[in-house]
């Protein structure tokens, strides 16, 4: 029984506190300007070597693609039939993994999910930064680089027949709306804070954040508009995500070939793009954490629901996956049965158990709350969970052209060569160093964003606590299906 | 009568609301709600209750961006086949509308996010030349209300927002 006025407030305090906080409410609002614009200055030294590693790996992936540029593909060690190999393997993984930043960020955005605010300006940077790696490899899959605008279907005076039919058109004009659509995305919910960099700049930062702010002042019509822009924005993206890997899906479902005709393989990549998405935003939101110092930014309770949701999608895709191999069994088509047959007990099996393990099987080690609220364990978890979506893709795309419709095609043997992998390594270390620099120039945490969330958070537990304390000494002001009933 | 502006700061939003309040209720002659422009670090979509709601004309750019890109984009698309009218095709059709809808709707997306992005420079008035009074805590942690209005009224707003302890007051001075 509480009696006086304080221990009535203190009681419904307890009570009526919705959930753990994601961050510190308590924090200044000068605070987080000065610590996410620190981090575009003084990084910690870690920084560096990942910078350095990372160019050094690109180097490795510009000589291996130098010399198979001089030399012929045949370095790569492909051929009939295995004509794509790790090349097309990763431009998959790097198109799907590009699909959590920007599909995460917008569907939480819609539902009003406020912890994604610390989180979702990085996401979306990886979205970019991960397409443009994967247009690399359409470039360097293709050897002849010279000859990369026979590529594009347009109608021209050489009367090249523009495939429309083609799902690889599909693909080309999907994934180029989704770069652009991103890139638009990202730049616009960076207005704000690129006006506080700009006021608090100096030199060619000063200069580059002043035309890039285009001279934002924080109106009410300012941001009127822009709340009606970003949402918008925010409701074409969702479906273009989810359009984007379903059509990428096509390239192999609308094919023949045994492996590849399968109908749930639209829901199945898109969810496969979600779930490694969610793993690299895990495996990024950890090494930047660290990084600039985001501790009290990127907090534990925002890696724990991104976990939870983590292992939610690996169930979707578990689920999908096993689905995939039902149907081919049960469909009995005997081409496909083989080739599954052939996934599992073939020369690739050890990748192909190693995949289902990884994607399927180590994710229920997220239901653990120790698991995840354990910085090392998430970090080794994500990367592993990553080479599991990797392993992934590859195993579609490998075993299933090794073991074709016709006995003379098959080959067991077209192992990729020290070039193929050499230049997937320099992808790695193209990404990491674009992604590294973006950090550096642009916030990777939402300023104006943390601090709405802040004020939300305030101006919540403030009327709620009003309301129930309001309730708690008078019934009668109870708020009919409110806090008191 | 010339017009001069005035920038006066405020530690938060509900100090400033209330300095809003007062402003709407005085009735000064030849103000108008429409000269009186709130800079805030966040946004603060509650103040359309006191100033009342700002045209936001984003949605027709999408509207119309979504409706005509695709329908140019299927034309594209189905003008380009139709250059090949004379080729062979093996029985298939010249113009074929399944493949063509997954276009139309990619070109739908693309449409409709261009010019949602063209309409919020339009409406919001991007690019602009910066105000002279603009201070940079306004995108830090304060609230501030700009005023435009005549020279004779300016030092009885002064006062007026004198009254509700702004942290600072800039212009006003012609």
């Amino acid at each position: 029984m509480v009696n006086t006025y304080e221990e009535t407030e203190v009681a419904v305090e307890k009570r009526f506190v919705p959930k753990p906080l994601d961050i510190n409410a308590d924090i200044a609002w000068a605070k987080i300007n000065k610590d996410i614009l620190r981090s575009l200055e003084r990084p910690r030294p870690i920084f560096w070597v990942i910078f350095i590693a990372s160019f050094a790996l690109f180097l490795v992936g510009v000589s291996c693609e130098v010399y198979q540029y001089q030399t012929g593909m045949g370095v790569a060690n492909l051929d009939n039939p295995q004509m794509w190999g790790l090349y097309i393997a990763t431009f998959i993984w790097w198109i799907g993994m590009g699909h959590s930043g920007t599909l995460l960020s917008a569907l939480l955005h819609i539902m009003h999910a406020d912890w994604r605010k610390p989180i979702y300006r990085y996401s979306e940077a990886m979205t970019t930064f991960t397409l443009l790696t994967a247009a690399l490899f359409v470039l360097v899959h293709l050897g002849r680089i010279w000859q990369f605008y026979y590529v594009v279907a347009y109608p021209n005076e050489r009367w090249t027949w523009p495939n429309f039919q083609s799902p690889l058109v599909w693909d080309a004009t999907a994934i180029g709306t989704y770069l652009t659509s991103s890139l638009l995305f990202l730049y616009i919910g960076m207005i704000p804070d690129l006006a506080i960099c700009r006021d608090n700049a100096v030199g060619i930062r000063k200069k580059l954040y002043t035309f890039m702010s285009l001279g934002w002042m924080g109106t009410d019509r300012q941001w009127a508009n822009f709340r009606v822009t970003y949402l918008t924005l925010a409701c074409f993206l969702m479906p273009l995500a989810v359009s984007v890997h379903s059509i990428v899906s096509t390239d192999f479902a609308a094919s023949q070939q045994p492996g590849y005709h399968i109908t749930s393989f639209p829901p199945y990549f898109v969810a496969g793009a979600i779930y490694s998405g969610l793993a690299v935003i895990i495996t990024l939101f950890i090494v930047l954490r660290y990084t600039f110092r985001f501790e009290e930014y990127m907090t534990m309770p925002i890696l724990e629901k991104l976990a939870k949701l983590t292992f939610a999608a690996g169930m979707v895709w578990t689920y999908l996956n096993l689905i995939e191999y039902a149907t081919t069994w049960y469909g009995n088509d005997m081409y496909a049965k083989q080739a599954l047959i052939y996934r599992a007990t073939g020369p690739f099996a050890p990748e192909w158990w190693l995949m289902n393990f990884l994607g399927s099987v180590l994710p229920f080690a997220l239901t653990f709350k120790r698991v995840r609220a354990s910085i090392p364990v998430m970090l080794f978890m994500s990367i592993f969970i990553n080479f599991g979506m990797w392993l992934e893709r590859w195993m579609i795309i490998s075993p299933t052209l090794a073991h074709g419709i016709y006995p003379w095609t098959w080959d067991d043997d077209q192992w990729p060569s020290f070039i193929q992998w050499g230049i997937v390594a320099g992808s790695f270390g193209w990404f990491n160093m674009l992604f590294m620099l973006y950090c550096k120039i642009f916030p990777s945490v939402s300023m104006y964003e943390v601090k709405e969330m802040l004020h939300e958070r305030r101006f919540f537990k403030s009327t709620n606590v009003a309301t129930a304390r309001d309730s708690a000494i008078n019934p009668d002001l109870a708020v009919e299906g409110g806090l008191a009933s | 009568m010339s017009k001069s502006h005035m920038l006066a700061l405020f530690s938060d939003f509900d100090q400033a609301s209330e300095a809003i309040r007062d402003l709407k209720s005085s009735n000064f002659e030849g103000f108008k709600l429409d000269d009186v422009t709130l800079k805030s670090p966040i946004e603060h979509p509650e103040i359309e209750e006191l100033l009342g709601k700002r045209p936001v004309y984003v949605r027709i750019f999408t509207f119309f961006g979504a409706l005509f890109v695709p329908l140019l984009g299927f034309l594209f698309v189905a003008s380009s086949q139709a250059t090949f009218l004379l080729q062979p095709k093996g029985g298939k059709p010249v113009i074929p509308l399944p493949p063509n809808f997954v276009l139309t709707y990619e070109f739908f997306i693309l449409g409709g996010v261009y010019m949602t992005v063209l309409g919020f420079f339009i409406s919001a008035k991007l690019p602009m030349k910066r105000n002279k009074l603009y201070n940079a805590r306004v995108s830090e942690d304060q609230i501030g209300i700009l005023i435009k209005a005549e020279d004779a009224i300016m030092p009885a707003i002064k006062d007026l927002f004198t009254r509700h302890n702004p942290l600072e007051i800039m212009g006003g001075d012609n």
